[in-house]
């Protein structure tokens, strides 16, 4: 049996209210009040499709530590890199390699295309499991629509064919070079077309072409599913959609625009994950990709559904949230406006990518070391090991940090360093089972900081190397109270 | 068993520049400046200096590496000059090799001069550089100096339970009483004194740190002359020279970092240094056998967390000696008695060796009155160099 037999997402901690974003905007393009309800998911000034991939990714795997997974996928219309693999770099975090990588690209439903990929090798019975990340953070222009459909946001799947939680049923796919949404390669903001000829010719001819498509091969009728997952915030268009395929809204999944905003490729696969949270054995589950054409899949619950939940959930992550009062702040964490950072800020922090590749355990797994002889934990990893008493050579066993957590030693908060996000709070954590490291706090104020407080680690951006257009990544420390749930 | 430095090198000379923001003046003006005030005090030549320890730590703004700057900028003849670098204990650590250097026999006379030009940066605080590698680029905070000393703080008040409160209080002592101290020094860059409102109301920095509790980034440079007693004896026939006493180096393991044995609220360098310095020098109680201390004061909460390190103060009762005056130039052990790292300011390569020479001026009763530690003995001088988690420390006494 192939399918899917875990799920997790992500979705980042700041919320931006979109009337705050109105307020600011609204005078260029008043007609933008229609899509100013609610509020969209912004991701940290250290965050970006990758690490958002990597939250979610450690969201699905539950007990397993990835040791079992043969691929990795990520899917993303705003990766950081034209040529590098980012799916390496999530796998690399995961503290995995020597599996099969891939990155899908180019229309949103990369996302559906992705987890189609993996289910062709489980269906393929080669054993293995296959980690599906989809993750985006598509911009729009300031005082564009898109500025206030798009969220950010990321999702995850596994998909292997042992304790399957979603049978997968069947597909139905289609291609169409629809330029709805269109990205030259010099590009960082969305230019979208007229929106009625997207939802009229694009979005619901379609999504409606894709749901008889899977239906009429799987031989099931509309009303026999539990939940349909379809991303879109046309919320007309979502309706014709389901008249004309006979769709009651409580068979419908959230598509999250009031609290999330339309997460792009990632977002088939929130609404999944958030849809599987709340599903019995038997349950079908219809989910389609949409963008640059379709694909839709269908989806069986299993009985293993009961005995499954992701750590903290889509669900979880959304109800886990601070505001963004600043409107301002979301633009130069965007790097949409230069703003002053100082002249500290113009060091150029060169990216050494020698020194990455033979330490990238160390920096992106959070690998250190425990010594053989005396058990001493300790990070990075040593040959001599650090405990006074013992100082063991070379008999240490790599040991993968990153799920340890640990708690705060000591801590400030930094007004003087250059950061688009002042102050910088960071300090010293005693990793769990031992050995410390110094390390900056995110997803926090200084209020959340205590000596002794607990800590979880995260996987965000380092730094970026504005020369040579680098995106650098390190784990930071998040205090566990201070999030608010 | 080693018998140490104690008594076999005196120092023959010494000199400083004013400190400060000497936009005007380049580095090569302010060796001269400090060399120029030695060479007169030690009455020798520039063509008597045998060979020189050259120290200065910010070569990427500065001067270059090596020892060649010294050489040009003096026209010394084609002597051997070697260039220290060991972060902030720089200077003492160029005052060490000058100083081994003659108690091995293989000079009767050696320079050690520092400097440090850090105002040619465009900002304020010191210039970020990745003093600590490559990797630390990679895997270390986005941190200043001034965070990771802050930290002392947080974690001072974790391990012995002193309120935030009265830490901050300390603190604003220690700035207020450097503040009284620089402003009587005319070669401070500080010289302003200021109230313990605006201290402890200053802007902060990085916390608990504000900007008082922050030492001067400055322009300087400062310089001895060392040679044999003998030598000395036979050049200013008749003076009680000062002699160099003890002169450790201590260097962070790792431990402090990586192991969880650290409490974080001294410095384990600085414990190991004054240590094995009392040995050499022959101290067995140090609040009573010490004059006066030029401590390390890149921050109030070094100086607060050092004084406890080097064993002054009990673990954990610094505050009481800090808020009782000991440390006041009227106290106990006056600390910074010309106004410190502070108000002195802080040319890093120059001011292991600008303790010195405040030290070696107090010592020989130079000073005038408002300023002056009557009939001083034994001086210490500590340099600490990194973060409070790696760090490489100095201690070195000099004594009649």
């Amino acid at each position: 049996m192939a399918g899917i037999v875990a799920y997790g997402g992500y979705v980042p901690i700041y919320r931006l209210n979109r009337m705050a974003v109105y307020s600011s905007m609204g005078w260029l393009n008043p007609a933008n009040i229609m899509n100013a309800a609610g509020e969209k998911a912004v991701a940290n000034f250290d965050e970006d499709p990758v690490t958002m991939a990597v939250a979610a990714a450690r969201d699905a795997i539950v007990d397993s530590g990835g040791d079992d997974l043969g691929a990795l996928y990520f899917a993303s219309t705003t990766s950081p890199y034209r040529e590098r693999l980012c799916a390496n770099i999530v796998a690399s975090a995961l503290g995995i390699e020597k599996i099969r990588t891939s990155d899908f690209a180019g229309g949103l439903k990369a996302g559906t295309s992705a987890l189609l990929a993996a289910l062709d090798i489980a269906s393929s019975g080669d054993g293995g499991k296959t980690m599906v990340t989809a993750s985006d953070m598509r911009l729009g222009l300031a005082g564009s629509p898109q500025e206030l459909i798009f969220g950010d946001g990321a999702g995850a799947l596994i998909v292997g064919n042992d304790n399957v939680i979603a049978e997968f049923k069947g597909s139905y796919s289609s291609g169409h070079d629809f330029g709805d949404h269109v990205r030259g390669s010099e590009s960082r903001f969305d230019r979208q077309w007229e929106e009625r000829w997207i939802r009229e010719e694009g979005f619901e001819t379609f999504i409606l072409e894709a749901l008889s498509g899977i239906c009429d091969r799987c031989g099931v009728k509309t009303a026999a599913l539990s939940k349909v997952i379809f991303p879109g915030y046309f919320g007309g268009g979502r309706k014709k959609i389901m008249k004309k395929a006979g769709i009651l809204p409580e068979q419908v999944v959230d598509n999250l625009q009031e609290r999330v905003g339309d997460t792009g490729t990632a977002h088939p696969l929130l609404m999944l994950g958030l849809a599987l949270e709340d599903v019995s054995p038997g349950d079908l589950i219809l989910l389609v990709g949409y963008g640059s054409g379709c694909d839709a899949l269908l989806f069986e619950a299993t009985g293993e559904i009961e005995n499954y939940s992701p750590r903290k959930g889509v669900s979880g992550y959304i109800g886990r949230k601070r505001e963004l009062d600043n409107y301002m702040k979301y633009l130069v964490w965007r790097r949409i406006v230069p703003a002053d950072e100082g002249l500290r800020a113009e060091t150029d922090k060169e990216t050494r990518f020698s020194l990455i590749w033979r330490s990238h355990e160390m920096i992106y797994g959070l690998r250190g070391s425990v010594c053989r002889r005396c058990g001493t934990q300790q990070y990075p990893e040593q040959r001599i090991c650090v405990n006074p008493s013992c100082g063991a050579i070379d008999e240490m066993e790599p040991v993968y940090l990153s799920e340890k957590g640990g708690t705060i030693f000591s801590f400030t908060a930094d007004m003087l360093t250059a950061t688009i996000n002042p102050p910088a709070m960071y300090g010293g954590v005693d990793i769990g089972g031992g050995g410390r490291l110094p390390i900056e706090f995110t997803d926090c104020t200084m209020e959340d900081l205590a000596v002794g407080k607990a800590v979880d680690f995260t996987f965000r951006i380092k730094f970026y190397d504005k020369v040579r257009d680098v995106t650098n990544y390190f784990w930071k420390a998040v205090p566990v109270a201070g999030e608010v749930n | 068993m080693a018998e140490g430095i104690r008594d076999k090198v005196v120092i023959l000379g010494m000199g400083c520049s004013k400190f400060g923001e000497r936009w005007n003046d380049s580095s090569e003006d302010l060796v001269i400046e400090a060399l120029l005030e030695c060479l007169a005090d030690a009455g020798i030549e520039i063509r008597d200096i045998e060979a020189a320890w050259l120290s200065h730590h910010m070569d990427e703004v500065n001067i270059g590496k090596g020892g060649l700057f010294l050489g040009r900028a003096l026209h010394l003849p084609r002597i051997p000059i070697t260039r220290t670098e060991n972060l902030c204990a720089s200077g003492t650590e160029a005052f060490r090799g000058a100083c081994y250097a003659v108690a091995s026999g293989a000079y009767d006379t050696a320079l050690a001069i520092g400097v440090e030009k850090l105002k040619d940066t465009g900002y304020g605080g010191l210039p970020d550089s990745p003093i600590f590698g490559q990797m630390s680029r990679m895997t270390g905070p986005n941190a200043t100096p001034p965070g990771m000393f802050a930290q002392l703080a947080t974690a001072y008040s974790a391990r012995y339970g002193v309120t935030m409160e009265k830490i901050k209080e300390s603190m604003t002592h220690i700035s207020w009483k450097s503040h009284q101290n620089g402003a009587r020094n005319p070669r401070a860059h500080m010289r302003r004194p200021v109230t313990k409102e605006q201290i402890a109301d200053s802007p902060i920095i990085a916390y608990p740190l504000g900007l008082f509790d922050c030492c001067g980034v400055s322009d300087g440079s400062a310089c001895a002359i060392v040679t044999t007693p003998e030598n000395a004896a036979r050049i200013k026939p008749g003076i009680d020279p000062v002699k160099v006493k003890a002169l450790q180096i201590a260097v962070s393991s790792g431990e402090e970092m990586q192991y969880t044995a650290w409490d974080g609220a001294g410095m384990l360098t600085t414990r190991r240094a004054a240590e094995k310095a009392y040995a050499e020098a022959g101290i067995s109680d140090p609040r009573t056998e010490l004059s006066l201390m030029e401590v390390h004061d890149c921050f109030s909460i070094t100086e607060f967390a050092t004084m406890e390190d080097l064993g002054i103060s009990e673990p954990g009762h610094a505050a009481e000696d800090v808020l009782g005056g000991f440390f006041d130039i009227d106290g106990g052990v006056p600390c910074q008695t010309d106004g410190g790292l502070k108000c002195f300011g802080h040319p890093i390569g120059a001011s292991g060796l600008r303790m010195l020479y405040e030290i070696y001026n107090q010592l020989l009763g130079r000073w005038p009155e408002d300023r002056a530690i009557k009939d001083a003995g034994l001086g210490l001088a500590h340099n600490l160099g990194g973060v409070p988690n790696q760090n490489v420390c100095s201690v070195a006494i000099i004594g009649k």
